[in-house]
Order: C-alpha cells, then sequence, then structure tokens
C-alpha cells in the first residue's frame, strides 16, 4: 500500500522528559551552529502530559544544563523540597522515623524540587515549539520503518479509524511514514517500538535484562491544616514483606495537594499479590492516613519504571536511531528518579547527532558516539555509584539490603569494587500460586481505600470504542489453560486498571476478558505476564489516560 | 458563499473536572482542554458543505483568551480556511457571545453561521437562538441533517418527539447535535499547513460590545450525590411502589 | 405585582408534562400569580388541560394558524408581546424550550437562566454545568428573568387549578423565512431512543449472553422503554455499543431507570445520575448499584422479569 510520508532530520517518538529535552538540544546546538534542522516529535498522548505520570521530585542537574535561566522563563519548578521524611513500617498501625543520617544519601532531597511532571513536559513542549520544534500529539508511532539494509528510516504512524474487527471506518485514515536520517525512540519504560529495536539490534547483548517496577499514583486535594508545602515523604517496609521489594512516597505540592504512591518491584513472587491493593491498604498506616482524611482523592495513574540501572542499560545507537531515557532505563533506583537522566540522556543524543552531522552525513548510520557521550557523562557516574542498591535488595531482602545500601552508599560512596547482577527476568519469577498465600486486602472503605475502577475514573483514560484491541495475546489459550491453574491468572492483579479479568460465562466455562478501554498504557503485562504473551502495542492516537498535573 | 463556524476552548469531555475546594469554579490548570466536540461537528459539517462545492470560504470563529488559538489552528489542521480570533480575558456568556457573532456576521456575511447546540462546559445552549433573534434570522437547532438548496436549508432537527424538518431561508444560524456527522481525523501535514493559514485578531472594542457579565456566578459546587433508596422484598413490592409514582 | 409565565408545550392536543413540572418551579419563585401561555393554532383542549394545573392563575390563550408548530422564530416575537406583563417567563427545558426561550432573551435584550434546578429566591437559582458534574448557583440579571426548568428536578404539579382562560390576539408581525415540514415522531412500534425515552430498561453482564437479552427487549417493549446497557455486557459482545450507558456511552436522564444485572461501576454510574427513579436488580447484594438505586431487589434477574411481565 502506498503511503503518504514525510522527510525529517530527525524524528522524535515521545513527548516526555528524554524526548522534550532532546529535541529542545537539537534547535539551541542547531542554531549555534546555525544549521537548518526539521525535528517532529510525535506522542501518543491526546496532548503532551496526557501520558507524563511521575512522582515526582525533579533534581534540577540537567534542567539547568538545558536552560540555566529556567527560572525566568517559568518552569513549573515551584516547591522546593523542604523536609525529607523517610519511615520504616512496621505493620498497619505503626512507623518508625529513620533518623537522617540513617539514610542512605542518594535518598536525600536537598536542592531538589517537587513537580508535576506532565506539567514540566507541558513547559518543555512550549520551549520546543518556540525553538521551532514540530509537536504532535494525539500520533502513534505503531511500527518502526526499515531500509533496505536493515537501517532505521523512520516510524509509521498509526491507522486512524480501523473497526475492531479490522475494518475501515467512515473517516478511515491510513498511518503515514514520517522518515529521518535519525529516529530517536523515548517512549518511556518499556516502550513498544524499543522492545522490537534491542531485539532486531542484540542491544541487550551482554547486560543484564532490564528490571521493572509498578508504580501506582494519586493525587489528593488535603485539609489545608495538614499540608506541608516541600514536605517529602518516603516510606519502607509495610505492606511489603522482606522479600519483596518496594515503597511508598508522599510529596506536598502546591494549592493543598499532595501526590502520593507506592512502587512494586516487577520481580515479586506470590501471584496473588496486587499492586493496587497493596497501594490501597497502604495509604491505612497513620504515617499517611493522618494527612488524608478529610481529603479528597482527585487523580490516579499507575505506569511501569525501569529499575535495572547500570546493569541494564543496552546499547544506544543502532543503525538510524538511539534510544534514550526510560526507553532505554535510565533510572537511579537509589535516588528514585529518573527524569534528570532521561533528560540528560537526551540531551547527550542532541549533541551526538548534532556534532555528527557537522562531521557527516549521519542518514541510517549507526552514532557509536552516543553510547561515548554516555559513558563520559555524570549519568553513567551517577548510575555506577548505586549499581548494587538494587540488587543489594533484591539478594538480601529489604532489612539487610537496606543496611547494605547504607554503608555502600555512605561510607564507600558506591566504590566498593564489585558489582552485582540479577539476571532473572521479572516474568520469570512467579512462584505457583498454591505455594503462596493470598494475602487479605481489606474492602475499600470509599474514603482512603477506593476499588480499580472508581479509581481508573480518575485517570481520565478513554479509547475509541470501535477499534482492534490494543492488547494483543500471541496464543490466546494460554490465560486459562496455563496461567489460570498455575497462577491464577495474575493478570487480573498486577493491572492497576482492571483490563483484565476472568469470567466464567453461563455454562461454568472460564473466559479471559481484556477490557481494553480501561488500559492506562502503564505496560505492567507486557512486563509480567510470566509466558511473555501478551504485547502491548498502540492504540488509535490521542487514546489512553488523561492525566491532569501527574 | 461564505461559513462562519463558532469554535470553543473548553475542558476535553474526557476529563474528570474538579471543583475547586473554595467553590470558585472549575480547576483548569494543568487540565486538557479542547474544541467544543458540538463545535467540532459544526467545523465538519461546514466544511463538507464546502467540499459538496454549496460553499466557498469557511471561516472558523472563537471568542477567548489567546490560548484559544490552538483549537482555532484545530479548526484550520481540519480545513477551515481562515479564522478569526476575537481575543478578551472576559468570561463571555451567550448573550455577549451572540452579539459578537451578529459584529462578526454582519462584517463577514456569511450565508450560514453553524454553532455547536451547547458547550459541554457551561451547558447553556443558547448563543445560536440568540443570534438568531439578534440578526432577525432564522433558527435550525439541534440539527442531525443539513440539506442546503439554493437560498434555503432543510434542516433536519433531533428534537423530543422525534425527527422534525425546518425549511429556512438563508441566511440562516444552524446548531448541530451529536449526531449530525463523524468529524474527520486530522492529518499531520494538515496539522503543519494550518500554522500558516492566516488568523485575525480583534478585540471587543473593534465589534463595539460590551463584555460585562449579566449573569452573575456566586458559587460553583459538587453536586449532592444520590443516596441510597430502600431494598424491596419482592416483584409485587416493587411494582406497588413504581405505579403509586405513576412510572409503570 | 410580580408575576411569572410558563410557556406550554403541547403538541396541538395534549399538553405535555413538561409544563406541570416547570409550573411546579415557577412556584417555588413565591410571586403573586403563575399565569401559563398557550400558543396554538386552536388552543382550546391544551387551554382546558393547562387551566387544571394546581397554581396556576390564569392561562393566556394565543391563537394563531402560524403556530400549528412551535416554531421558534414564529413563537418568540408573540411571547415578547406578552413578557411586558412579567417579571419572569419561563420554559421546561426540553428542546421545545430550550429552543425558543434563548430566542425571546435575545429579543428582550436580556440573558437566560438554562437548566434551573433549583429556587433560591426569586433571582437565584442553581444549575447544572459539566454536564451535572459541578452546580452552578447563579443571580440573574437586572430586568425580566428568562429560564428554562430541568424538568427532572421538579415533580409535576396537580391538576387540581381552575384558572381562568383569557384569549389575547397579539398584532406581532411575524417572519416568513421559517417553514415547517414534517415530523418523524419516534413513538409506534419502533423502541424509543435511548436518551429521549422516559423510561429505560438496561442489562449488564448479569444478563449473560446475546440471546439472553432478549428478556430485557422484551420488557422495555412492555414498558414502551428503550433499551441499554453497560459496558461490561457491551464489551461482552450481548449488544452493540449504541446501547452503551454510562461515561463513555450516553449520559441519560429517563424517569424511570431499571438495572438488571448491573453492578454498577462508577463509568456507569455516570451516564445515569440524572435518571428520577433507579431500580437495580441484582444476585449481589453488595453491588455499588445499590448505593444509588432508589429501589433494589436482590434476586435473579429472569425471575424478576418474568413476574414483573405478569403482573404489569
Amino acid at each position: 500500500m502506498e503511503r503518504e510520508s514525510m522527510e525529517f532530520d530527525v524524528v522524535i517518538v515521545g513527548a516526555g522528559p528524554a524526548g522534550l529535552s532532546a529535541a529542545c538540544k537539537l534547535m539551541q546546538l542547531a542554531q549555534e551552529k546555525d544549521q537548518e534542522l526539521m525535528v517532529c516529535v510525535i506522542e501518543k498522548g491526546s496532548e503532551v502530559g496526557a501520558h507524563i505520570l511521575s512522582g515526582a521530585v525533579l533534581e534540577p542537574t540537567a534542567m539547568n544544563e538545558l536552560f540555566p535561566d529556567w527560572k525566568e522563563k517559568g518552569a513549573p519548578l515551584k516547591t522546593a523540597v523542604k523536609g525529607d521524611d523517610v519511615y520504616y513500617l512496621t505493620n498497619e498501625k505503626k512507623g518508625i522515623k529513620t533518623p537522617n543520617f540513617l539514610v542512605p544519601k542518594p535518598m536525600h532531597n536537598e536542592g531538589n524540587y517537587i513537580v508535576s511532571m506532565a506539567n514540566v513536559c507541558r513547559w518543555l513542549a512550549e520551549q520546543a515549539e518556540a525553538l521551532g520544534v514540530e509537536i504532535f500529539p494525539g500520533f502513534t508511532a505503531s511500527e518502526v520503518l526499515f531500509n533496505d539494509d536493515g537501517s532505521v528510516k523512520g516510524i509509521l504512524t498509526g491507522d486512524m479509524g480501523v473497526a475492531e474487527d479490522g475494518s475501515e471506518k467512515d473517516g478511515y485514515m491510513p498511518g503515514m511514514e514520517l522518515l529521518a536520517k535519525q529516529t530517536i525512540f523515548a517512549e518511556g519504560c518499556r516502550g513498544h517500538l524499543g522492545k522490537q529495536l534491542m531485539e532486531t539490534f542484540n542491544l541487550r547483548d551482554h547486560v543484564d535484562p532490564q528490571h521493572y517496577g509498578i508504580g501506582i499514583k494519586e493525587i489528593w486535594s488535603i485539609e489545608p491544616e495538614k499540608h506541608q508545602e516541600g514536605l517529602v515523604v518516603h516510606t519502607a517496609g509495610w505492606p511489603l514483606d522482606n522479600h519483596t521489594e518496594g515503597g511508598g512516597f508522599l510529596y506536598h505540592m502546591e494549592n493543598n495537594q499532595v501526590a502520593l504512591g507506592f512502587i512494586i518491584a516487577l520481580n515479586y513472587s506470590n501471584p496473588h499479590l496486587s499492586p493496587f491493593d497493596e497501594m490501597q491498604r497502604w495509604k491505612l498506616n497513620p504515617k499517611i492516613s493522618q494527612y488524608l482524611e478529610g481529603g479528597e482523592r482527585i487523580g490516579y495513574g499507575a505506569r511501569a519504571v525501569n529499575k535495572g540501572g547500570f546493569q541494564s542499560v543496552p546499547k544506544l545507537s543502532f543503525p538510524g536511531g538511539l534510544l534514550i531515557g526510560c526507553d532505554a532505563g535510565f533510572l537511579n533506583g537509589a535516588k528514585i528518579k529518573g527524569n534528570h537522566t532521561a533528560m540528560k540522556t537526551g540531551m547527550l543524543a542532541a549533541e551526538t547527532i548534532i556534532e555528527s552531522i557537522m562531521a557527516g552525513d549521519v542518514a541510517s548510520k549507526e552514532l557509536g558516539l552516543m553510547d561515548e557521550k554516555y559513558k563520559t557523562s555524570w549519568v553513567y557516574d551517577e548510575l555506577h555509584k548505586t549499581r548494587n542498591f538494587g540488587p543489594a535488595l533484591h539478594k538480601f531482602g529489604t532489612l539487610i539490603g537496606g543496611s547494605f545500601a547504607w554503608l555502600d552508599q555512605n561510607i564507600f560512596a558506591g566504590k566498593l569494587p564489585f558489582t552485582w547482577h540479577n539476571t532473572t527476568p521479572d516474568h520469570d519469577t512467579l512462584k505457583s500460586a498454591n505455594e503462596c498465600e493470598a494475602p487479605h486486602y481489606p474492602k475499600p472503605d470509599g474514603k482512603i481505600t477506593f476499588d480499580k475502577l472508581s479509581s481508573v475514573f480518575l485517570s481520565s483514560t478513554n479509547h475509541e470504542e470501535d477499534q482492534p484491541c490494543h492488547l494483543k495475546l500471541t496464543d490466546p489459550s494460554i490465560p486459562i489453560k496455563h496461567n489460570l491453574p498455575l497462577y491464577d491468572e495474575p493478570a487480573q492483579r498486577y493491572c492497576p486498571a482492571g483490563v483484565y479479568e476472568v469470567i466464567t460465562d453461563e455454562d461454568g466455562q472460564k473466559k479471559f476478558q481484556i477490557n481494553g478501554q480501561n488500559c492506562v498504557h502503564c505496560k505492567t503485562c507486557d512486563i509480567k505476564d510470566p509466558t511473555q504473551n501478551i504485547t502491548w502495542v498502540t492504540p488509535e492516537g490521542g487514546g489512553g489516560p488523561n492525566y491532569s498535573n501527574m | 458563499m461564505k461559513i462562519l463556524v463558532g469554535v470553543k476552548r473548553v475542558v476535553d469531555y474526557n476529563v474528570r473536572i474538579q471543583v475547586k475546594a473554595d467553590g470558585s469554579g472549575v480547576a483548569t490548570d494543568g487540565v486538557k482542554m479542547s474544541m467544543n466536540p458540538f463545535d467540532e461537528i459544526a467545523v465538519e459539517e461546514a466544511l463538507r458543505i464546502k467540499e459538496a462545492g454549496k460553499a466557498d470560504e469557511v471561516i472558523a470563529v472563537t471568542i477567548g483568551p489567546k490560548v484559544c488559538q490552538e483549537q482555532l489552528r484545530t479548526a484550520l489542521a481540519m480545513g477551515a480556511d481562515r479564522a478569526i480570533h476575537v481575543e478578551t480575558d472576559d468570561d463571555i456568556q451567550p448573550l455577549t457571545g451572540a452579539r459578537i457573532l451578529k459584529a462578526l456576521a454582519d462584517k463577514e456575511e456569511p450565508k450560514i453561521v453553524l454553532l455547536g447546540k451547547q458547550a459541554i462546559d457551561d451547558d447553556n445552549n443558547q448563543t445560536a437562538q440568540m443570534l438568531g433573534a439578534l440578526s432577525h434570522w432564522p433558527q435550525a437547532t439541534f440539527a442531525s441533517e443539513v440539506n442546503i438548496e439554493g437560498e434555503s436549508a432543510v434542516v433536519t432537527r433531533e428534537i423530543d418527539a422525534g425527527l422534525e424538518q425546518l425549511s429556512v431561508d438563508l441566511p440562516a444560524v444552524i446548531s448541530v447535535d451529536l449526531r449530525l456527522n463523524e468529524p474527520r481525523y486530522v492529518k499531520l501535514p494538515d496539522i503543519m499547513k494550518a500554522k500558516r493559514k492566516p488568523i485575525e485578531t480583534i478585540t471587543l472594542g473593534d465589534l463595539n460590545v460590551d463584555a460585562a457579565a449579566s449573569v452573575k456566578v456566586l458559587k460553583t459546587s459538587t453536586p449532592a450525590k444520590r443516596q441510597a433508596g430502600i431494598k424491596v422484598e419482592s416483584v409485587d413490592e416493587l411494582v406497588t411502589v413504581l405505579k403509586e409514582k405513576g412510572l409503570i | 405585582m410580580s408575576k411569572v409565565l410558563v410557556i406550554a408545550e403541547h403538541d396541538g392536543d395534549q399538553l405535555n408534562g413538561s409544563t406541570a413540572r416547570a409550573v411546579a418551579c415557577a412556584s417555588e419563585l413565591g410571586l403573586d400569580a403563575v399565569d401559563v401561555a398557550v400558543l396554538a393554532a386552536d388552543g382550546a383542549v391544551v387551554a382546558d388541560q393547562a387551566a387544571s394545573l394546581t397554581g396556576v392563575s390564569t392561562v393566556v390563550l394565543v391563537q394563531n394558524p402560524a403556530n400549528e408548530h412551535a416554531v421558534a422564530a414564529l413563537l418568540a416575537p408573540q411571547i415578547e408581546a406578552l413578557a411586558s406583563d412579567y417579571s419572569h417567563v419561563f420554559a421546561p427545558s426540553t428542546t421545545f424550550g430550550k429552543d425558543l426561550m434563548p430566542r425571546v432573551a435575545a429579543h428582550l435584550g436580556v440573558p437566560q437562566i438554562s437548566d434551573i434546578m433549583r429556587v433560591e429566591s426569586a433571582t437565584v437559582f442553581d444549575r447544572p454545568v459539566y454536564a451535572g458534574n459541578a452546580v452552578v448557583t447563579v443571580e440573574a440579571a437586572e430586568g425580566i428573568v428568562i429560564g428554562t426548568v430541568r424538568t427532572a428536578s421538579y415533580a409535576a404539579v396537580g391538576q387540581e387549578g381552575s384558572a381562568s382562560i383569557e384569549t389575547r390576539e397579539l398584532s406581532v408581525e411575524l417572519p416568513s423565512h421559517t417553514r415547517y415540514v414534517g415530523l418523524q415522531t419516534s413513538g409506534g412500534s419502533d423502541r424509543p431512543d435511548l436518551q429521549a425515552a422516559a423510561k429505560v430498561v438496561s442489562g449488564g453482564r448479569g444478563v449473560g449472553s446475546e440471546e439472553n437479552f432478549s428478556v430485557i427487549y422484551k420488557l422495555a417493549d412492555k414498558l414502551g422503554a428503550g433499551v441499554g446497557a453497560s459496558r461490561a455486557a457491551v464489551d461482552a459482545g450481548f449488544i452493540p455499543n449504541d446501547h452503551q450507558v454510562g461515561q463513555t456511552g450516553k449520559i441519560i436522564a429517563p424517569e424511570l431507570y431499571m438495572a438488571f444485572g448491573i453492578s454498577g461501576a462508577i463509568q456507569h454510574l455516570a451516564g445515569i445520575k440524572d435518571a428520577g427513579t433507579i431500580v437495580a436488580v441484582n444476585k449481589d447484594a453488595d453491588a455499588p448499584i445499590f448505593e444509588v438505586a432508589d429501589y433494589g431487589l436482590v434476586g435473579d434477574l429472569f425471575e424478576v422479569i418474568d413476574e414483573l411481565e405478569k403482573a404489569l
């Protein structure tokens, strides 16, 4: 089929912190070097920021480098961190405040800002547009396009107006080819194109598998007398056992709002575990509920994060393109931050491309300079220093592992001469259901804790009704034949949006039901399904959550 | 023949709105804004009339602050030929909106003004009718089908009793309902082209219209939640209560 | 003396039930009189019906062949002429009132208050915005108050009135630019449209299958009701998605909503929160639908429908 196409110098997939930083830096450098450059960013969310979900405490390092005058330019970094509480929760009722000197250094937050990353991205998009970048929200990158020699030549945007059965509806609009000399993939954690590229170009050879967590976040409007703007609270311990990594956060933002959430490592082994319900009951601990009582929940969302860190960073360059940000995986698990590293790697990609253009033709070239730049950047140093943090927690559990992390970070500054590895991918860690005890989760009280569907409601997620399901099963029989008897089909629980259900029909037959419309694009299913049978692909452009201030 | 289409910037229909705690309105900071869905249908209809060879020019108009130009760009990307931005930071109520559109209609002399039947923020459902009155033009509200036939239009209206057909002389105001059409997807090259299409910015002063709000909003609140009723024990009991209420 | 004039909605033979609801709202204004205007070609019968509405003082009957069909452009100038005797002019917020009243208001040079759901005083009202997700309290401007009344918020007044009927001749020039062509009613054997239906019977995943949905259709036809469904039922392929009620489907406000085998996820409830009376039938006594239902019945939906049909 003959498709329309448009040509750019650089196409960037994803308008998150990495993609937008790359776009801004490309234009800044092009102007410095007096180069004409056509850069476009495509974004599957209905607008920039609609799919951005992050804690977030932002370390402004990369922002300072990208826009030294960000304050004058009105960047939405307004709430400086004023207090930094870390609690170890011992049970449902109690928590111990960890003395400051016992907190691993990377977890200190002086000089950082509590932000809505969605709003930071909206601001970055304005800067990018002012610099001449074309940004197209509401368009997906559904496929990578390759040249005959195997190099990447761009991407194909998703078709619009395809019915559930695959037929063309009225107003059908075929996808367009967006061609570029270099395509930057900045889809965020577990990008569906990034995943293919890593496979096609063997980018993950000689590195550990990526490790992930699922972060579930809510925004609350709380009573003014309980609000302490700038206060950052982190918790470890309850409700997770010593073998399940994760923890909670609660950040006091502006306007009597708090952002709170819970991250659980996706290498958990109990198939009965439900990250959503863990997050809900976590809020019942008085260290958290003290702020929420009398307040109103106004936002909900979820997103996978990558936490493999240093040992899991793949090769970043391949013929015709680059991987940046969380699409590659630069989150610093010890700091629980990846926005600054995402932004910085976006900037490194921009430098790579401009310097290579100055040296010659870059079209469909493999720019190994990107990998060199990463290795000499502070992102590398930072990830290297904290490389044993995650594996320590994994190896020894959160208590002893946490103690090691303190020694490693506060005494040895990350310079211990060994590197631990975690080579089991997260989808391979589940034990069988009958080996494990099902946690008892309390019924939602409608005040502090809620059910999944009323939560998803607050994500404002929506997908055009009549379209093919964007969650593909390689073998449709696996959920019922394999996963159900073995793991009680964990998708029912790990999905934080109630997309997957096992229902019993009239004749007592079990059926696997996919409610694709509920999807909040967190990608957990793509990561955690034990047989890797679920593939997340892009739905029609503009579908998915519509996060405000996330 | 020209068609003037009204376009309003509203909170996107997918967004769960939040009433501000102090009752001063609905939170819009960091919230996705879009073209009012009914206006999108109006733009689409105008384009279809033009594409059918029955109009020469489609002019999109919006009233509001500078950011509303985003919605005009969407209309231009869909295919409108040019756009007018009546720039004001004031809260524009339907009567004022109608006066502004009247002033623009006097200037541009369109044969048809197409508007959404209501905006999904204030849900007033007034502007088209008011414009009809002020201009002494016919109005055909809640249109689900529009046929232009020379100097008149036959419009099918979705009313409570069914589908009503009116024949109106042009110029006329038509307000559109949901089932009139399915707005098109916007193409990437058209988004880029739209950036180069002209947007004329004018002020209320240029049009000699006073923006003074006439209906005063005292406060905005969250609606009372529905309360649980009673459980009935049997079908008979259910039938009895429903009959008492005259519902069956 | 301040008086309110309520514009009657009718089809020439029958006064529309929405009029009695608008009168209920008008009666709450605490004014000296509530009058009703009947504009018709031949309106004696309708005027009689209006005169029987409780609380109405005078029925103003305006007869003109041009009023055979309710065409806003023709009615508006006549109402404008009548309005000078009144402090308020109201109409039901049906498509009739919505079409007509803003035209009247603009003729008079005043704003309109749409969808009045609560009267706080003769000039202060509550009305819904954002599809009922917020409520604004508004104060009318100086001068005559033009309003439409959200009918779901008011119960119809009774029929114990005996208002006088006053026939008025108006010398108003009516435009010729708008012509009524015809009306294709949605009544008859056709099932009413989901969004316009006064009654809706709705099924959820509990219905079990596409075949089983026939019992929902059957009951709906018996009641003259529209047919709705929850998203779960649509997703399960029991029924096409144009029947879907809820946040991503249709938002409806029938007088009676009957939910069978619908658990009541918030997404569904968002579509029915303005319904007059909600009846829920579900096997699960803990289903969230019971938290919003006026009448709940715990039981097997097929047995209940069976009994219901026999009782009707």
